[in-house]
């Protein structure tokens, strides 16, 4: 891929939008083949946007208008097997729906990219935001990709296609954003012209597709005790690879946008003795948080997780080298385990490095539950306690939630 | 017919032999048969059943066309995807040669578990021709009753014991369900007149659109028959007029083969294992009850053909 000229960035424009509208944006201007599509709510406008935009010709994209979400992958997984570059996006119990044409996407290492708004799972009936659905594929070989705001979920969704198609990687990447708190909130994020973006991204061209004529394939055979693991290991070597290869696309993406992105973002964290983790909208919360904390002298600081799946452990855990406590906070719950599915890893990476300091889970905004500066400036207070006295006290702990 | 028997010993094989279905077993005819019908380039999708594991056991392949296997359910979403991505790549004239588009399940993959992605991608009118091998059970699992078996037929999870005498309800009708979709063309056939189906996929590859053909290809290991009566219990399902032939072009039905002499359900019955406990006394009024079923279906079916 030839680099993009620095001058492009010039062309930024800057607009009011919401993330729905913002990742609907980038699809237009990434042009995809085939669009699958299929209502749930909080993901619904995205598609009614770049419908929009097929209907007025704004776009190239087909769309598939399938009767399911199971279908709506399944077509997809079709598509890109043909040869296509397919999208599609879900929420929730949508995402639930696809489950197993989730594993059939990675495991055909098919470039989709996939934008999933995050929404809790039934039951109870919720359409709130919560990270249940997209945690719940965290072992499913894709790569998964969380977004601050509308900005990010636009950015992300851009270079996805990049990360997804890349020869060392070819697989299916997920971009979250947090539901009705990025996806229905304009935000002010800045746009990329479109000729930028489509030369940033490129035309797709697929090694081994289905409509090829000159090679007939098989796609998806019975593969047997003989060599299926071997498969599987791959499946791991091409996620592994996919670290160094979002890393240089997102170099060259600032080069057409001025933004940077890492694996991590690592906020005030250099001499921080107490240290969030955290991703999605509420990694915006903390650092604000964070600012006012600082302000009274207290040495705190935030990490917020952007790619979760590879999980960029040592990122993590080299970004907090004066940690005292550390608090990992979680927008699901691992039932059985106790806390969340971050806290687990984070603090496996912290003892594969052998730091020895307190970490404590929290659990918040389950279902769309608030959670605000105070409730983070609350959890530095107890961070506090747990730092000078070295003891965690209750390891799972949970933020605005009734007793 | 356009298609000759003799031009289509010459066109090449697309299921090659060596693959690993059973002795006897029918469906690879309705595959190697239907994919000969047209000498369009063709790319296929197969649902998980005896066909996709018999074919494609890796690093084995016996399809000479590009296939694609995605799940149980979803080989009509699947080929809907492909055919999308053609429509759009060959618009573009990234994919220049002309394309057909063909999927093939079982009736479990089919009836049952696909038959919402089915709906789906015949609704949306995919230019794609589904074939469904009905051998009436998931016979891949090992015989268990889906909602293609027969009434009182003896499955592994609807058995005929001291109190139950195998399946309790009747068969779904897929065809008319699929006719209803108002797709240009939907046809049932029969594994033993091969002819007859050959010009009905024919028909259905050359027509715009989505086709949907029902054929009965009986599982000799599920029937209970001797492993060469497959063709044989085919012809006397459609004899017994319990497996009608016929084809619904635009809406048009017509029924493409009427026996001279209607035979008793019985006699297509009681030769299979799997109705062996129809034939104690008690359980005639079972067979009565398939006979009175069958019968009123054969004349709904010559009412919508208008020859009543």
């Amino acid at each position: 891929m030839a680099g993009v000229a620095v001058e492009d960035r010039k062309t930024a424009l800057r607009v009011a939008l919401t993330g729905n509208d913002a990742a609907a944006e980038a699809f237009r201007q990434v042009n995809p083949d085939i669009a699958a599509v299929f209502p749930i709510t909080p993901q619904t406008e995205l598609m009614h946007k770049f419908a929009e935009f097929v209907a007025n010709g704004k776009v190239g994209t087909d769309l598939v208008n399938v009767e399911s979400e199971h279908s709506a992958l399944s077509a997809v997984v079709g598509a890109s097997a043909a040869g296509a570059r397919a999208i599609t996006a879900t929420s929730a119990a949508g995402f639930a729906l696809m489950w197993e044409v989730v594993y059939i996407a990675a495991g055909l290492r098919l470039p989709i990219v996939m934008v999933v708004v995050n929404r809790a799972i039934n039951a109870p009936l919720n359409i709130h935001c919560d990270h249940t659905d997209t945690m719940g594929a965290r072992d499913s070989g894709w790569i998964q990709l969380f977004s601050e705001n509308a900005q990010e979920a636009y950015d992300n969704t851009i270079q996805a296609f990049r990360i997804a198609e890349h020869s060392d990687v070819l697989l299916p990447v997920m971009v979250t954003f947090d539901g009705f708190i990025i996806s229905h909130t304009q935000e002010t994020l800045d746009l990329i012209e479109d000729e930028p973006v489509r030369r940033f991204v490129g035309e797709y061209r697929p090694e081994h597709y289905l409509l090829n004529a000159k090679e007939p394939i098989m796609v998806g055979p019975i593969d047997l005790p003989d060599w299926l693991f071997e498969h599987k290991r791959q499946n791991v070597e091409a996620g592994a690879r996919s670290s160094g290869v979002i890393l240089d696309v997102a170099k060259e993406f600032e080069k057409i946008s001025g933004r940077s992105y890492g694996h991590i973002e690592a906020y005030r964290t250099e001499d921080a003795e107490i240290v969030a983790v955290a991703l999605g909208s509420t990694a915006g919360t903390v650092k604000e948080a964070v600012d006012v904390a600082r302000e009274a002298g207290r040495k705190v600081g935030a990490i917020k997780i952007r790619t979760y799946r590879p999980f960029p452990g040592n990122e993590i855990i080299d970004a907090m080298p004066k940690a005292k406590a550390v608090a990992v906070m979680d927008r699901s719950i691992a039932y059985g385990l106790g806390g969340g599915p971050v806290f687990h890893e984070v603090r496996s990476y912290a003892y594969e490095r052998g730091m020895k300091v307190p970490m404590v889970s929290y659990v918040y905004g389950i279902g769309g539950r608030d959670i605000s500066t105070d409730h983070v400036a609350a959890m530095f207070d107890e961070m506090a306690k747990v730092a000078s006295t070295g003891e965690v006290g209750v390891r799972d702990r949970y933020i605005n939630l009734r007793d | 017919m356009a298609v000759s028997i003799k031009e289509m010993k010459n066109r090449p094989e697309r299921l090659a032999p060596g693959h690993r279905a059973c002795a006897g077993c029918t469906a690879p005819i309705v595959l190697k048969t239907a994919m000969k019908m047209t000498d369009k380039r063709l790319v296929g999708a197969i649902a998980t059943g005896c066909m996709e594991v018999s074919t494609t056991i890796y690093p084995f392949n016996a399809w000479n066309i590009s296939m694609i296997h995605s799940a149980f359910e979803n080989a009509a979403a699947t080929i809907s995807g492909v055919e999308a991505a053609y429509r759009k790549l060959h618009a573009d004239g990234r994919v220049p040669e002309e394309n057909k588009f063909i999927a093939f399940a079982g009736d479990g993959g089919t009836y049952d578990i696909g038959l919402q992605s089915l709906s789906g991608a015949m609704e949306r009118g995919h230019d794609m021709l589904f074939i469904c091998y009905d051998n009436q059970a998931y016979m891949n699992t090992g015989i268990q009753r889906s909602s293609a078996t027969p009434f009182g037929a003896h499955t592994n999870t609807a058995q005929a014991g001291s109190v139950k005498q195998g399946k309790e309800q009747h068969r779904k009708d897929l065809t008319a369900i699929m006719a209803d979709h108002n797709v240009p063309y939907v046809a049932q056939a029969s594994i033993h007149d091969i002819n007859d189906f050959r010009r009905k996929v024919e028909k259905a590859l050359e027509i715009k659109g989505a086709a949907f053909i029902n054929i009965l290809a009986p599982c000799h290991r599920g029937w209970r028959i001797p492993v060469e009566d497959g063709l044989e219990s085919a012809r006397l399902a459609v004899e017994t007029c319990f497996w009608p032939l016929y084809e619904v072009t635009d809406g048009e039905y017509k029924v493409n083969y009427k026996p001279k002499e209607k035979l008793p359900v019985t006699e297509w019955i009681f030769p299979q294992g799997r109705f062996k406990h129809m034939k104690k006394p008690e359980n005639a009024p079972l067979v009565e009850e398939l006979q009175r079923h069958t019968d009123k279906k054969w004349q709904e079916l010559l009412a919508k053909a208008g020859e009543k």
